[in-house]
């Protein structure tokens, strides 16, 4: 039996945690600016799907990481603009488009895979980006500061979304056009085009989620791999109510969870697979049940803005 | 008034502005000139278009034909940010703060051109402009804690913030108290001074008269009359008073019996109230709530240790600002929330746990605010819509089917004694107008022997002759020995109508007056003030 506080284990535990949060916390912050926008986004597991699929598909073909993670961004923000177009503009049924979307994408890339890829292929490991001195400490050195670049630019663009909501114009119209259209429309900005870069942004972030997860978190794409991801990210978005630094804390809490499953299959507890996969949902569902009196939502959130009407 | 008024230039000429909905011609070949450093009242009745000729200036809506000179310039007010750059501002009549974020933060929503935030600067320009109104303000306070008349000013305050040269209030007064109304009068005064063009749209004419140097009448969608400065320097309010409302209503209708009622609604006269039956007040106490305490968790305001008796026959009213728990109130008192401690008794029974249902069948009645999705399935019927408190009962319902004759025989006579304008009783609820939908569910709430109604702004948004039946009828059943709450954003209603007063602020009833007529209106104002004072005085040190 492995000693729980032995190095490798600790390694393994926080290597872990990082491979369930970070996906996860990228896809939460597209979802909060789109929410706080007024618009909620039910299509981000497909999106997700979609992002992983394509950035899959162009690593695996040109061998850069990188490549593949602005592909995925790409075909995220692509995968948006049929929500942009169907219920910013036209004022269609956002939880309509929302699930026709996650439905599509989990549909498209499945088949997609199932008729390109006959065995599993697998990408292999990204260079990593080793912080100096800090990656020569113990423990931590070899999880939390040797990661692939992208687990640092994930805080970065963390960071950025927290100061672009509470610091600048933009951040604001955002917020008004969720709280209140109207208002938003009376001071003179434009509440379409608001709530469409919303959605594009949220796009691109959920595209990111999705490639993260698969080229780097996985190193290999399997149909339907999001295994309800982006259904949790939906839920971290209500609970953080538009404060980054929750999606960042809850986003880790279900990081935690994936990892106590991985950890407990190294360890000799006979503990049937299948219970440790349900672990981060079981955890999801008592989070809800304790802070769900809590969360909030904007107040115009779902609601398609049309002028004059009240 | 100013004197050498005829050479101010015009900054905004309309000229033969049409513009129609399915249906309807809201504004049909209407002509206006906004002259700097002039106010120029707009008056007419609700659905005269004069909300129209607004969304017009302001960029909301296109006109059909006609156009728009700015400084002698024709231009097109394609966006609100359009109106806003050739410098046309807006105040609503409804809020447009965005109550959960702060004063500086709704303000900083009309920097449109910058990209960070300039929280300094915004002070700095709030600060300015506050001073400019004689008004004093916190800028970090959130929007829904503002008292009364700061709200106002913030709303001023955010029409002017791009500069803007004409400024146009939309029904400004409508509920506000005297002194705030006075207070409202002088900003305008010294930003007219200033050399402002502000239009002033208004349905009451002592406002108009008070503060107009120019005076347009609007009249189903037409300019039916328009007094230039120089004519109405010389008129009194009595001259003025008498072409206005024929105007505004037409010979016959200014001539026969309801003249004295519209002169009233159209603020021409004091509102004064009428003379209620000797006695009609008894001393059985139909509701008394002690201690009642509800907050909920869904974001709208709570409402602490509210205590109110109200006995058979009277009226009290609850007067206060919008969103200041008056919603929670009326629905903690109709069953439709939980309240958190506190007791609500009707008659001599306790209610406090019952739901709508059973405090339904003892006649206790809610005429919410919320007409079109509160009040009414706008899907169904009129019929099922008058009837949808009974279903299930007998006679209409029979062991489970629904007996026609019975519903069409209730519902049409219900449609005659309120005066439902329906093609027919299946007609669907939703497309009827605002003023019948009322009716319906006066007429539903009504009948069936009601003990106690809780009406929540009755009369909001409607036109002038079925504000007038409203609120007749609500006097009609006080009359009869109901016992009546009337919750009320319109102090000139309450003072109409109510026995007593009570003020409603953040949640908490505040102070309460008999009304004794004229004085009733301005002792509320005290209250509200004095109430406003002792909160900054807390807050300042």
């Amino acid at each position: 039996m492995t000693d729980i506080f032995s190095e490798p284990f600790v390694i393994a535990f926080i290597l872990g945690c990082i491979t369930g949060a970070i996906p996860l916390l990228i896809a939460s912050l597209g979802e909060t600016i789109g929410e706080q926008s007024g618009v909620l986004n039910l299509g981000i597991e497909g999106m997700m799907l979609i992002g992983g699929y394509v950035a899959f598909v162009t690593t695996l073909s040109t061998g850069s990481f990188a490549l593949g993670l602005i592909a995925g961004t790409l075909a995220g923000v692509a995968t948006s603009v049929i929500m942009m177009v169907l219920n910013t503009w036209l004022g269609l049924n956002q939880i309509v488009i929302g699930l026709a979307i996650t439905l599509a994408g989990g549909g498209i890339t499945g088949v997609l895979y199932n008729v390109y890829f006959t065995n599993t292929p697998r990408l292999g490991q990204e260079d990593t980006l080793a912080i100096p001195f800090l990656s020569e400490l113990p423990y931590v050195g070899k999880s939390l500061f040797t990661q692939s670049p992208m687990f640092y630019l994930s805080f970065v663009l963390a960071g950025l979304v927290a100061w672009m909501l509470l610091r600048t114009t933009v951040g604001l119209r955002f917020r008004a056009a969720g709280q209140n259209p109207n208002s938003l429309d009376a001071a003179g900005g434009n509440v379409v085009v608001t709530r469409s870069a919303a959605v594009l942004l949220g796009g691109a972030f959920s595209g990111l989620g999705g490639a993260y997860l698969a080229i780097i978190a996985a190193g290999t794409f399997t149909p339907f791999m999001t295994h309800g991801l982006g259904y949790i990210a939906i839920v971290v978005t209500m609970l953080a109510r538009g404060r980054i630094v929750w999606v960042i804390l809850v986003s880790f809490l279900y990081g935690v969870t994936v990892a106590l499953g991985t950890v407990l299959q190294l360890t000799s507890f006979s503990l049937p697979t299948d219970v440790i996969k349900m672990f981060p949902f079981i955890v999801v569902m008592i989070v809800l049940i304790a802070f769900a009196r809590g969360s909030y939502v904007p107040p115009a959130l779902g609601e398609p803005y049309t002028r004059g009407a009240r | 008034m100013t004197t050498q008024v005829a050479e101010n230039p015009v900054i905004v000429g309309m000229k033969n502005v049409t513009k129609t909905f399915p249906g309807v011609v809201a504004n049909d070949q209407i002509s206006l000139d906004i002259r700097q450093g002039l106010v120029h009242c707009l008056l007419g009745e609700n659905g005269a278009g004069k909300s129209t000729l607004i969304s017009i200036l302001a960029g909301m809506q296109q006109p059909d034909s006609g156009q728009i000179e700015i400084d002698g310039k024709v231009s097109r007010i394609t966006s609100t940010r359009a109106a806003m750059k050739l410098g046309v501002g807006v105040v609503y009549q409804h809020s447009t703060l965005i109550s959960s974020m702060t004063v500086l933060e709704n303000l900083m929503l009309g920097d449109t051109k910058r990209v960070l935030l300039d929280k300094k600067g915004a002070r700095t320009k709030l600060r300015d402009l506050s001073a400019l109104l004689g008004a004093e303000i916190d800028p970090e306070i959130k929007a829904r804690n503002l008292g009364l008349g700061q709200q106002q000013q913030v709303e001023i305050i955010k029409a002017l913030w791009q500069g803007s040269r004409v400024l146009i209030l939309d029904e400004p007064t409508s509920m506000l108290t005297p002194q705030a109304i006075e207070s409202l009068l002088a900003s305008v005064v010294r930003l007219r001074n200033e050399g402002l063009a502000v239009i002033f749209i208004t349905h009451k004419l002592r406002e108009a008269y008070a503060i107009g140097d120019e005076i347009s009448v609007l009249r189903k969608g037409r300019m039916v009359k328009h007094v230039p400065a120089r004519e109405l320097a010389k008129m009194n309010e009595s001259s003025l008073k008498n072409t206005v409302l024929t105007a505004m209503f037409g010979d016959d209708q200014a001539s026969a019996g309801n003249r004295k009622t519209i002169e009233e609604l159209a603020g021409a006269a004091t509102a004064s109230r009428q003379a209620r039956k000797a006695g009609s007040v008894s001393e059985t106490t139909v509701l008394s709530v002690s201690q009642v305490t509800c907050s909920p968790n869904d974001g709208t305001r709570g409402i602490f240790d509210i205590n109110i008796a109200i006995r058979a026959g009277e009226i009290l009213g609850i007067a206060g600002i919008d969103g200041h728990g008056q919603s929670t109130l009326a629905e903690v008192l109709a069953g439709q929330r939980k309240l958190q401690s506190g007791r609500v008794l009707l008659g001599e029974t306790d209610v406090t746990h019952l739901d709508v249902r059973a405090r339904q069948s003892m006649g206790l009645r809610y005429v919410t605010d919320d007409r079109l999705h509160e009040g009414i399935v706008g899907n169904l019927p009129v019929s099922l819509n008058l009837l949808l408190k009974r279903v299930g009962q007998k006679p209409f319902w029979n062991r489970g089917r629904i007996n026609r004759q019975e519903v069409l025989d209730e519902s049409n006579r219900l449609i005659s004694e309120f005066d439902i304008r329906t093609p027919n009783p299946e007609t669907r609820a939703g497309t009827l107008s605002g003023g019948n939908i009322q009716k319906l569910l006066l007429a539903r709430e009504l009948s069936n022997n009601p003990k106690l109604v809780i009406f929540n702004k009755p009369t909001y948004g409607l036109d002038l002759k079925t504000v007038a039946r409203v609120r007749e009828i609500i006097l009609e059943f006080a009359n009869e020995g109901v016992a009546v709450l009337l919750i009320s954003a319109d102090l000139d209603e309450l003072t109409e109508l109510a026995d007593r007063i009570a003020v409603i602020s953040q949640g908490r009833l505040i102070g309460e007056t008999p009304n004794v007529g004229a004085r009733t209106a301005e002792i509320v104002g005290e209250i509200i003030v004095n109430e406003g004072a002792a909160a900054t005085g807390k807050s300042r040190k």
